[in-house]
């Protein structure tokens, strides 16, 4: 299967898949080991590091993007964030950790509900359009 | 997808004419107006920066590559909190985290930004007028700025921020737009009655975990309403939830003048008593209260002055607050009414973002719900919420006391 999306970073990732059932914030939301500590969260305690993360938007703190960055550095990060709607604090997360370091986590936007939960899922993000196949 | 258009001073920015540093700059705002399917840029009045808070290597990396490629602010840019308290460094436990969190302090400063560390920049003269636009991070200065002060900024991040101060630019998108601000579904506040100066938070709270990606437009908001109970209803708000911009009707500058045809949720007190429980732990035993999150006006410092006279404190107490603010309070003699009943004054940061409290205390008081929301996840305490009156009250009983 191979779904379309909408490049908002790009990227290359394989991955397993994550799907958040509120959105996250990755600054109070998240650990430097990528692991989820907003104990309001519903997958509070699950790690985050290397998944292909599936959420509807972020939330919150505009020091998200910060973290993200942070986390790509020190290679806790997801493999690839995939949003339902258009969010700019996470894309630039990733922009600047490309700025600064050469590497580049995938953000695309697509409606993700096709995506199964036990499927490895591979994320091709050119330009502007990406590509998920599983 | 909308083509973004360039103005031939933004073209030269991003070709690198004015500088690395600055094309540096335009490449992130042109990619953020890219993402947000912005046709054009829009200048800038101000900005407000968050970047300053250390967030680990990368924060510094960044900040050390616009100053070494020469960049420079070009609109007067205020700076969040940083990591420490630079007026009082022995408050911050981790002095790795404290000495990181001053070179990147130094790294903004450096770069033409005002030193102002506060999460309130509202509270400081030269805010921002009503309709300006402006390029505002920290998620309660976004919501005051919007929608107490009716300035125009979007929802902004770390690098973003300096990014937009060091080109005079924003993606004219978003907030920015008159059409996005538009109230879309109404919060009947009606039922509540009095507010406390608590019920701002509750709401606040509640409001952001419901409301998703629409713009609320409250009803039954006193008219009265302080400048510090609107701060307090967004700083929630914004925390629980993505919420940069409401409207109040009757109290704030862009709240519609009739409310119909909008969706409307009745919130009653009901609603408030299940927030209350969901945020704060019941504890019979605290360990500290922590209070000026965001950073206490002045106004607010005073009536922590009026309650604190009298029998002694027996807990810890926090106050969260601005430099300048602060530099208020030592003139007026009120800085050395709170110190003497042993409120420790806290400047440029905040209990909740660094390592100030002790790590053996479990459970610590606030009347602030953005504390209550993050402190548990930040700094590993539960947090227990009452009003100011109420958090006095319990640091001078040396243990909860609610209903002060």
């Amino acid at each position: 299967m191979i779904i379309h999306g909408r490049t908002l970073h790009p990227g290359t990732a394989t991955g397993t898949p994550i799907r958040l059932t509120a959105p996250l914030s990755f600054w109070g939301g998240t650990d430097n080991e990528g692991r989820i500590v907003d104990a309001h969260h519903p997958q509070c305690g699950a790690v985050l590091t290397g998944r292909v993360v599936l959420m509807e938007s972020g939330r919150g703190s505009s020091s998200a993007s910060s973290v993200l960055a942070e986390q790509i550095r020190a290679r806790t990060a997801p493999a690839a964030i995939i949003l339902s709607r258009p969010d700019p604090i996470i894309p630039l997360g990733a922009l600047i950790a490309a700025e600064l370091y050469d590497l580049n986590l995938p953000v695309v936007v697509v409606p993700y509900d096709a995506v199964p939960a036990d499927a490895v899922l591979q994320v091709s993000a050119g330009p502007d359009r990406a590509t998920i196949a599983w | 997808m909308q083509t973004l258009h360039l103005t031939a001073v933004e073209e030269a920015m991003l070709g690198g004419q004015e500088g690395d540093g600055v094309a540096l700059a335009m490449r992130v705002i042109v990619g953020q107006a890219r993402i947000s399917d912005a046709p054009r840029l829009v200048e800038i009045t101000s900005a407000h920066v968050d970047s300053c808070l250390y967030h680990g290597q990368v924060s510094l990396d960044f900040a050390h590559r616009l100053v070494d490629l020469g960049a420079r602010v070009r609109v007067p840019t205020t700076l969040n909190v940083g990591s420490t308290d630079l007026i009082h460094p022995g408050l911050v436990r981790d002095h790795e985290l404290a000495a990181a969190g001053r070179e990147l302090m130094a790294a903004y400063v450096d770069l033409g930004c005002t030193p102002t560390f506060t999460c309130a920049p509202y509270q400081l003269p030269n805010r921002p007028a009503f309709g300006e636009h402006v390029a505002w991070a920290e998620s309660n200065a976004i919501v005051f700025a919007n929608s107490v002060l009716g300035a125009r900024t979007d929802r902004y991040g770390d690098f973003l921020d300096v990014c937009a101060a060091i080109t005079g630019r924003a993606p004219y998108a978003g907030l920015q737009t008159p059409e996005a601000r538009r109230g879309t579904v109404v919060f009947d506040c009606r039922a509540l009655g009095e507010f406390s100066d608590l019920t701002y938070s509750l709401l606040g709270h509640h409001i952001g975990s419901v409301v998703g990606a629409e713009i609320p437009v409250l009803l039954g908001i006193p008219a009265d309403a302080s400048e510090d109970d609107l701060k307090a209803l967004g700083a929630a708000a914004a925390s629980a939830g993505g919420v940069a911009l409401f409207h109040a009707v009757g109290v704030t500058p862009e709240a519609p003048m009739t409310v119909e045809g909008l969706p409307v949720r009745v919130v009653d007190l009901e609603t408030l008593h299940r927030v209350r429980r969901e945020l704060s732990t019941v504890a019979s035993e605290l360990d500290a209260i922590s209070i000026g999150t965001p950073h206490a006006s002045y106004a607010e410092c005073v009536r922590l002055s009026e309650l604190v006279v009298g029998p002694a404190l027996k807990l810890p107490f926090y106050l969260s607050t601005a430099r300048a603010t602060r530099e208020r309070l030592a003139e007026s003699g009120v800085l050395q009414v709170l110190e003497a009943a042993g409120v420790t004054v806290v400047v440029d940061t905040c209990t909740y973002i660094t390592a100030i409290l002790s790590p053996t205390w479990k459970h610590v008081m606030t009347n602030s719900g953005k504390w209550a929301h993050y402190a548990p996840g930040n700094v590993n305490v539960s947090a227990v919420l009452g009003s100011l009156a109420e958090c006095v009250a319990s640091a001078r009983a040396g243990h909860l006391v609610l209903d002060a």
